[in-house]
């Protein structure tokens, strides 16, 4: 009971700091870095991995073979050393200091990438191979048939993988707190400082706030993943049902 | 900056000294955590199908708690957070035995073990219901039936989640750099700091990374290609 006493003091005391960080005074943490950072990781990374599932897919074996091996590297070397290559590279890249925030960005933009390219390409092969032989039955070119026929109905079925991929996200903006990118993990540290004498509590409040987040996060996600599910069985029963009228109305238009 | 010199890294006796020793305590802190990984996944698969709604509820919340929780954080919770509520003599005893390794194969093992868990249990779940009754109806005991029915086929279907994880828990065994484990990462910055060669540094974690990241996969593979049975799809 003592214990949760003193949780609810810490939070009392230091809410504000979990929340934005030291915002005003400062530059942005907290909660609001976290949600920050792992959002515009996801959408930058978003249109990065399409070209790169297209790459992987193509018919041109320069464009597979580069792409496949980016994919092997990012899986295969833990994302806390390919923030220390950022961390080193970059600011030797563009000649000048880079902040802790962006080295993380542009970590996340690359990794992510590498991992929704991944399920891009699953969506596409997912795919019935009849909607390209029809696309390019019906006169489009490679490219045309990807754009206009299978990438809008390959990423729809793929909001759920993409959204789960946003949840990781929010898990991994934790390794910023290695080269202090002031997130949400970096404040418990701040907070567990200055306390010093109740690091259980200052953690269990950290691990409960990621828990909120992620847990909320997973909840939209089922129910995203119910309707589109709902939308496609009864497109699917829509189309069944129509099938005997079909002749005709294909003969109508 | 000095030029590219990969055995001003490699042949220095005092920075191979610390990367081996960081590769080993790598290994150490990754098979520790796989085999708890795996055998309390096995536990809390057989807790689930306890006929019982509590603790079918109790292994739900771990299992939530492991998936929404950031394993970075799981880990300081472990070494800075509940290593502060043991009894002073045991926080004396395990800083003196590398108290950070053990609590990092604690942390990563009990997280990595929910994922491990999951996977088996889609395993079985994927397996017909029709095996089972079949299995009993030729006279197999309930462990036998498990033992020699269904749990090869529910470990074939659980094969590639499995190998995935493997390699996942295998790469997440850098975080333990971060409560201060001398493995692999943890050395390489070290060296970092003292040799001034970050890039020969860091391309040499790279590259055991990889081989290794690679060589599990290729493994895992291997298994699943070799367990698969003739005319199964």
């Amino acid at each position: 009971m003592a214990m949760l006493q003193s949780m609810f003091e810490i939070v009392r005391d230091n809410w504000l700091l979990l929340l934005v960080g030291q915002y005003p005074n400062g530059p942005l943490g907290g909660i609001s870095a976290t949600i920050i950072l792992s959002v515009l990781g996801i959408a930058l990374a978003f249109p990065l991995s399409v070209l790169m599932a297209l790459a992987a897919l193509s018919p041109w074996r320069a464009l597979r073979w580069p792409v496949t091996a980016i994919v092997y590297v990012t899986r295969g070397v833990p994302l806390l050393l390919i923030i220390l290559w950022v961390y080193f590279v970059l600011p030797v890249l563009i000649g000048q200091s880079v902040p802790a925030f962006t080295t993380m960005l542009v970590t996340l933009v690359g990794y992510e990438a590498a991992f929704l390219s991944e399920i891009v390409r699953a969506g596409i092969q997912a795919l019935p191979k009849g909607q390209t032989d029809a696309a390019r039955a019906l006169g489009h070119s490679h490219l045309g048939a990807m754009r206009y026929v299978i990438l809008p109905q390959a990423l729809f079925n793929m909001i759920p993988s993409i959204l789960s991929q946003f949840v990781s996200t929010v898990k991994e903006t934790t390794l910023g707190y290695i080269i202090n990118v002031p997130e949400l993990t970096f404040a418990a540290g701040q907070i567990n400082n200055r306390l010093l004498t109740k690091p259980f509590e200052v953690y269990f409040i950290l691990a409960i706030s990621y828990y909120v987040v992620c847990w909320s996060l997973t909840l939209v996600i089922s129910v995203v993943e119910r309707r589109i599910a709902a939308r496609r069985t009864s497109s699917l029963t829509a189309a069944a049902s129509a099938l005997p009228a079909t002749p005709a109305s294909a003969s109508g238009t | 900056m000095k030029g590219f010199d990969l055995m001003a890294v490699l042949l220095n006796p005092e920075f191979s000294r610390m990367l081996v020793h960081g590769v080993k305590m790598t290994f150490i802190i990754f098979i520790g955590s796989w085999l708890l990984a795996m055998s309390l996944g096995m536990v809390l698969v057989a807790v689930r199908m306890l006929p019982s709604r509590i603790a079918d509820g109790l292994v739900a919340i771990y299992v939530s708690y492991h998936r929404n929780v950031p394993t970075l954080v799981q880990l300081m919770l472990w070494y800075f957070g509940i290593s502060s509520l043991l009894p002073d003599s045991m926080q004396m005893w395990l800083s003196d035995h590398n108290g950070e390794s053990v609590f990092a194969i604690i942390a990563l093992g009990l997280c990595q073990a929910a994922y491990f868990s999951e996977d088996q249990r889609s395993g079985l779940r994927g397996v017909p219901a029709g095996q089972w009754e079949a299995a009993r109806a030729l006279g197999h005991s309930y462990l036998g039936a498990m033992a020699y029915i269904l749990l090869p086929q529910a470990i074939r279907n659980a094969m590639p989640a499995l190998v995935n994880h493997t390699v996942s828990l295998f790469k997440n065994s850098s975080l333990a750099m971060a409560i201060g484990v001398a493995e692999l990462t943890h050395a390489v910055k070290e060296v970092e700091n003292q040799s001034f060669r970050p890039f020969e540094t860091y391309l040499i974690a790279t590259l055991v990374y990889l081989v290794c990241s690679l060589l599990l996969m290729w493994l895992g593979h291997t298994l699943e290609q070799r367990s698969r049975m003739a005319g199964a799809a």
